[in-house]
């Protein structure tokens, strides 16, 4: 076992811990703070990856400014400790449990043919560090539309926020 | 070459060992400095009965610190009241390891280069640790559980998201024209001339990063988050003994990592009119090391120069400036680089672009501002006197 499976077995079980504690804390906050945890174990799984870029704007985005969105407005809301009764309602839980058996089998299922797989199992890890350079070449040659599109999503988030606040102001005035 | 790994090893080890003790004993000068200049600056004489000049101040500070109850009120939410100073210290302490402090000393034969780690995404690695930062000031205002508190980690969190869209892209302009996010080669891209840096070719977007900077770590003007007036002590009111210690040495450094990092991207690093060039292999290295420290701490002297200077913005005033001044200048300044750059080619039209159209951009959006709002601008500053959080979420 080298340090490099060592290091993704720990950067995986953090990332499988944080991902359950976040549905098993009762308070809201809690659970946020073991989503962060996750994120950071899949950078460290990014960088394992040769990934370094992707490493990084993973904690930029989504630890460093969307999370504290998200604890900002848990802190705002006040949100309370969650009661066993209201965190799943009955309707929803048969929901749940079929959900829940799908993933598992698909899980299973994926499991046992990477086992099966020889090819996977014998292929050496391809050796490339991704740099920033030809990610962004991706990103405005094969990728060009993909890329665009998501920025028309986020502006219309954006138009749709400012269309929101702006009405308010206007009703108040 | 067989014992290489062995050198980059120990070389790492001894470099993280250097590098966290000057930060350390940084904090403590800069501390014993505060004081001394604050003093300096209103006419008094500040700590001077500890030591010579009242240099081992810190140390008595320290211990008091240290011999203090460590008193946790009964209304808190314990585990994150533990956690939240190591939360704002960590990110403080680990992101130092990408600053490059000096060229490279030759020691038997190997080259060390004075860096800790030179990765090929440095520059967001800075970035990504400093937006940790907020972590620590927020939970720990969450967890105890006192209204004043509550406010300042509010009110410090939308200011660091605010200002740290600024600092991200008062940067871009860097990375077009060195095309590298190592800082080790924006420091070496840099010439050895005051007029090669980036400060002169990028003079708006420093202005920008600069201000951003004094906001991310909630220094004077900007410390809205602990306005000892409004909030008792803000964020750590709740807080005694080695907690308090931790929140304010991870102020300290932030400031010492934050001015490292501007001497790096803006001020030349290392380079000053090629006095790092002389002596040889050793002597060359511990020389560009000294020009850098002399930078940052010439940097620093500007931080406490600042905050014994300026009075403290309103809220309102904050997110003005940050959002309708800050931003568009650091905006203006990504597309007027791009433009004139392919276009050029020349770093000196590059500059005077800059400058001329921060100039337009500012008189642009202070005319529509003044345009805009004539009289709701007095009945703003009647009724907010106490500016309420709820603000931060315009």
């Amino acid at each position: 076992m080298n340090a490099e499976q060592i290091l993704f077995i720990l950067f995986g079980a953090v990332s499988l811990i944080g991902a359950i504690a976040v549905i098993s804390f009762r308070h809201p906050i809690y659970s946020a703070l073991s989503l962060i945890v996750t994120f950071f174990a899949q950078a460290g799984l990014f960088v394992l990856l040769g990934a370094h870029f992707v490493a990084a704007v993973q904690v930029i985005v989504y630890a460093g400014a969307i999370m504290v969105l998200f604890l900002f407005v848990i802190m705002l809301l006040n949100l309370g400790t969650l009661s066993a009764k209201g965190a799943i309602g009955t309707k929803l839980k048969g929901f749940a449990i079929i959900l829940g058996i799908l993933l598992a089998a698909e899980g299973i299922y994926i499991a046992v043919n990477a086992l099966n797989d020889t090819a996977v199992a014998s292929a050496e890890p391809a050796a490339i560090t991704t740099t920033t350079y030809d990610i962004g070449e991706l990103l405005f040659s094969k990728y060009l539309l993909p890329f665009e599109v998501t920025s028309l999503i986020l502006l219309a988030a954006l138009i749709g926020v400012i269309v929101l606040v702006k009405r308010d102001s206007e009703v108040e005035n | 070459m067989e014992n290489f790994p062995l050198v980059l090893i120990i070389s790492s080890i001894v470099k993280i060992l250097i590098v966290v003790h000057l930060l350390l004993i940084g904090v403590m000068v800069m501390i014993w400095a505060e004081r001394r200049v604050s003093g300096w600056m209103q006419d008094r004489l500040g700590p001077n009965r500890v030591g010579p000049q009242g240099l081992l101040q810190p140390i008595a500070d320290g211990l008091k610190f240290l011999f203090k109850e460590d008193l946790i009120p009964d209304h808190v939410d314990k585990p994150l009241y533990v956690m939240a100073p190591a939360m704002l210290l960590v990110p403080a302490l680990v992101a130092v390891a990408v600053v490059p402090f000096g060229s490279a000393i030759t020691v038997f034969g190997h080259e060390i280069p004075l860096q800790i780690a030179d990765i090929n995404i440095g520059i967001l690695y800075i970035l990504a640790i400093t937006s940790l930062g907020v972590y620590g000031v927020v939970l720990g205002a969450w967890a105890s559980n006192n209204k004043y508190s509550l406010l300042g980690g509010l009110r410090s969190s939308a200011q660091m998201i605010s200002y740290e869209l600024t600092l991200g892209l008062g940067i871009i302009g860097i990375l077009m024209l060195t095309s590298s996010l190592s800082l080790r080669t924006i420091a070496v891209e840099q010439g050895a001339y005051p007029w090669q840096w980036n400060f002169l070719i990028h003079f708006p977007a420093f202005l920008a990063f600069t201000t951003a900077m004094f906001a991310e770590t909630n220094r004077l003007p900007f410390d809205l988050a602990e306005a000892e007036q409004e909030l008792v002590a803000g964020y750590h009111t709740e807080y005694s003994s080695m907690k308090f210690a931790m929140f304010f040495m991870a102020e300290y450094m932030n400031m010492i990592v934050g001015s490292a990092v501007t001497v790096t991207l803006f001020l030349g690093g290392w380079h000053f009119f090629g006095l790092e060039n002389m002596g040889g292999p050793v002597w060359s290295g511990l020389i560009s090391f000294g020009i850098f420290f002399v930078k940052t701490a010439i940097f620093l002297f500007v931080f406490i120069w600042v905050r014994w200077t300026l009075p403290r913005f309103r809220y309102d005033q904050l997110m003005n400036f940050g959002w309708k001044f800050l931003l568009p200048v650091a905006l203006t300044s990504i597309v007027v680089t791009g433009i004139l750059w392919i276009t050029t080619n020349s770093r000196l039209i590059v500059g005077i672009g800059n400058v001329v159209s921060a100039f337009i951009v500012v008189s642009i959006v202070a005319s529509l501002l003044v345009m805009k709002t004539p009289k709701p601008a007095i009945q703003d500053s009647d009724n907010r006197l106490t500016p309420s959080a709820l603000d931060a979420i315009e």
